[in-house]
């Protein structure tokens, strides 16, 4: 059982982070409670597996399931090394025996399924586990009848396994229509980057895709396709922005609106009773002092809304507009 | 089925085919001189024909997983275009997708294979550059897999089997199959395939090009030709990936296990479907006529089954791909404990 709270002593690097889009620096602390998105730029920064359940279900209510699921090595695959060791030492590094967790969760109080890829473990590569999982996480939201989230962070299917990868995208898809056929709602949340053989499957075929700002979405990845057509690629090609824009996407949501998002999402199209929702127990970040702009009260507010309207359409920068109405 | 010649090169175009090849083209000089001088000259033809005999056996016993790629590409190899000409009869071709275009690089067609009506889907190389041009190698457009499934679909409602033919590199990595959702497109196509209600058989005829091949390929029997091969990645790419160097391609064709017989061990493929020897290039009559006798039997049996028995078993098949019985094993177990690692009793200190 495997109940992840973020802890002071788990923050990663120093004191200080150098945002790397703007070069801002950014108390770190300060960094985390705001999604680990720029305060100067909106630059959303790459997260970690337990980041992302802090920044997306309640405080404590994560509960990791299947985490013994190892890769195996059915290839013996040896390139500059051998597949086995690499397994090994990136499981030790990870602190996980693979790209991807599942587990219930709450999201502002209600159930729901979550799955985080991480692509730190190899590129988020999707070996046979990682199928697998995403299947399993399928079933535990059919069999609890739950609403589903992937978040999404991938090269593409591994390598080192195969057409055994290769074969996942059709497990994954085979579980995923089963699903719709029951009336499972599943949201995806494409995050940079998302590339190859899962966007090509599981983070593609769902009923509402949302992706994070700027995230790198596509089937080939930019380098394969300039060394194809051997031209430049247009501005922003590939961006979350240029995939809504050609109809790809549903919609564009910063990270700290993601919470508040999907609670609508689920509301809209699988209410629940009022009792079904619990509220979280602590608010997500510890009480901070340096009198940051509390997301928690803008998700009690859309809390309090639930069950009422989305807002009128919003632009790229969603939820921006929201927000500052939520702190008047 | 109508008859055609087979066509041999005469020119190698693969480095370990050249003594075969130098030796074929000494057999037809000779065999061109006894015509035209009436002379007999059996007996210098015989030795030569036992030879090129013994060295396609030496030679296509031996193959290397690289080797097999090369001949999975090889120009000469029988493509969909030879395979309609050689196995099906009263092709009626169906274009497009109705949203955006006709994508070439994959034939969709009503088609009679024996005595089956099916629908038939196929990945088109071309032979004349026209035509390698018209499909793009081979690599298809996201419009070219919406095709394909508004195909599947029609199949589905009127109750025929689907037939696949698989030979692509790749689907097509451009601007506007980007803008135009090939990952999408491509997942669609897994996903409703899964539950498409008529039995469907699959064939690597040549390269089986990752999520491109994919995309028409979710079935309920696997057929792969003996030296086709199927793979999560070219050996190029992943050589310039993996091994940060496009030279390597040798090895890692080697170590991606990408063949006919590698991937039946692994438990993908339901029959590798031998070739002549000396490859599908050397006679395409042959190729296609044991091919269809496979295609044929499978479609029999796959037809013999209750329709929701057969999406249950495509269902189980696709369920735990891949995994291998421990995996299997383990994640059953692990569902009755809901999820939970086994606990291991801890021996006192
Ligand atoms: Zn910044």
């Amino acid at each position: 059982m495997a109940w992840v709270r973020f802890r002071k002593k788990d923050m990663p690097g120093g004191l200080w982070t150098k945002c790397p889009s703007c070069g801002e620096m950014i108390f770190s602390k300060e960094l985390l409670e705001n999604f680990k998105i720029c305060k100067k730029c909106s630059f959303h920064m790459n997260t970690t597996v337990d980041e992302r359940v802090l920044f997306t279900c309640d405080v404590d209510t994560f509960d990791e399931l299947y985490t013994d699921l190892a890769p195996v090595d059915r290839l013996q695959f040896v390139d500059k090394g051998s597949y086995g060791d690499k397994l090994k030492a990136t499981a030790k590094k990870a602190g996980r025996l693979e790209a991807m967790t599942i587990g219930y969760g709450r999201v502002l109080g209600r159930e729901c399924v979550l799955g985080v890829m991480n692509f730190q473990f190899l590129g988020g590569s999707m070996g046979v586990v990682v199928g697998e999982k995403v299947t399993i996480a399928v079933e535990m939201a059919l069999e609890r009848r739950v609403p589903l989230v992937l978040v999404c962070s991938s090269g593409g299917a591994r390598m080192h396994e195969g057409a055994l990868s290769l074969m996942q995208m059709a497990k994954t898809c085979a579980a995923l229509a089963r699903f719709a056929d029951a009336g499972g709602l599943y949201v995806s949340i494409l995050t940079d980057p998302t590339t190859g053989g899962v966007t090509a499957s599981f983070a593609t075929m769902a009923d509402v895709i949302l992706a994070e700002p700027n995230a790198l979405i596509g089937f080939a990845g930019p380098r394969v396709i300039q060394n194809t057509i051997r031209q430049e690629l247009p501005e922003g090609f590939q961006r979350s922005e240029f995939l809504l824009s050609r109809g790809q996407l549903d919609r564009i949501v910063r990270r700290d609106e993601i919470p508040q998002t999907l609670f609508r999402l689920f509301e809209y199209l699988v209410p629940v009773a009022p009792e079904q929702i619990v509220a979280p127990a602590r608010p997500r970040f510890e009480a901070s002092t340096n009198g940051h702009d509390s997301s928690d009260k803008a998700e009690k507010a859309a809390k309090d809304k639930s069950g009422s309207r989305l807002p009128a359409e919003e632009g790229a920068e969603a939820g921006k507009d929201e927000k500052k109405k939520k702190k008047k | 089925m109508a008859a055609k010649k087979p066509d041999v090169p005469t020119t190698p175009s693969l480095d370990f085919e050249k003594p075969i090849v130098e030796l074929e083209n000494k057999i037809r000089e000779l065999e061109q001189l006894a015509q035209q001088s009436q002379m007999d000259l059996t007996t210098e033809i015989r030795p030569l024909k036992e030879l090129r005999e013994k060295l396609l056996r030496q030679i296509y016993t031996h193959l290397t997983p690289w080797q097999m790629v090369r001949l999975a590409r090889h120009p000469n190899r029988p493509l969909t275009s030879d395979y309609v000409q050689l196995m099906f009869d009263d092709v009626i071709e169906l274009h497009g997708d109705r949203a955006f275009g006709d994508d070439r690089a994959i034939l969709t067609a009503l088609a009679r294979i024996g005595d089956e009506r099916v629908m038939l889907i196929a990945h088109r190389k071309g032979k004349t550059t026209e035509e390698r041009m018209a499909a793009n190698w081979g690599c298809a457009h996201p419009e070219g897999y919406r095709k394909a499934l508004l195909k599947m679909k029609l199949a589905e409602k009127f109750g025929l089997p689907l037939v696949t033919l698989i030979n692509t590199p790749g689907a097509y990595p451009g601007i506007g199959a980007e803008e135009r959702g090939q990952a999408a497109a491509i997942a669609k196509n897994i996903l409703e395939m899964s539950r498409l209600r008529v039995p469907v058989v699959s064939v690597v005829i040549g390269e089986g090009g990752s999520g491109g091949a994919l995309g028409i390929g979710v079935c309920d029997r696997l057929l792969m030709l003996e030296y086709s091969y199927y793979s999560v990645i070219s050996p190029e790419g992943c050589a310039a990936i993996l091994w940060k160097d496009g030279d390597k391609a040798e090895q890692a064709a080697t170590a991606l296990k990408i063949t006919s017989r590698d991937l039946m061990a692994l438990g993908l493929v339901d029959e590798v479907v031998p070739e002549p020897l000396g490859g599908a290039h050397r006679d395409h009559f042959k190729t296609a006529l044991s091919l269809r006798d496979r295609i044929l039997a499978a479609l029999k049996n796959l037809k013999s089954m209750p329709m929701d028995r057969l999406i249950e078993a495509r269902y189980e098949r696709y369920r735990w791909i891949g995994n291998g019985d421990e995996l299997t094993q383990q994640v059953k177990r692990a569902r009755l404990r809901g999820g939970r690692p086994e606990v291991v009793a801890k021996s006192e200190p």
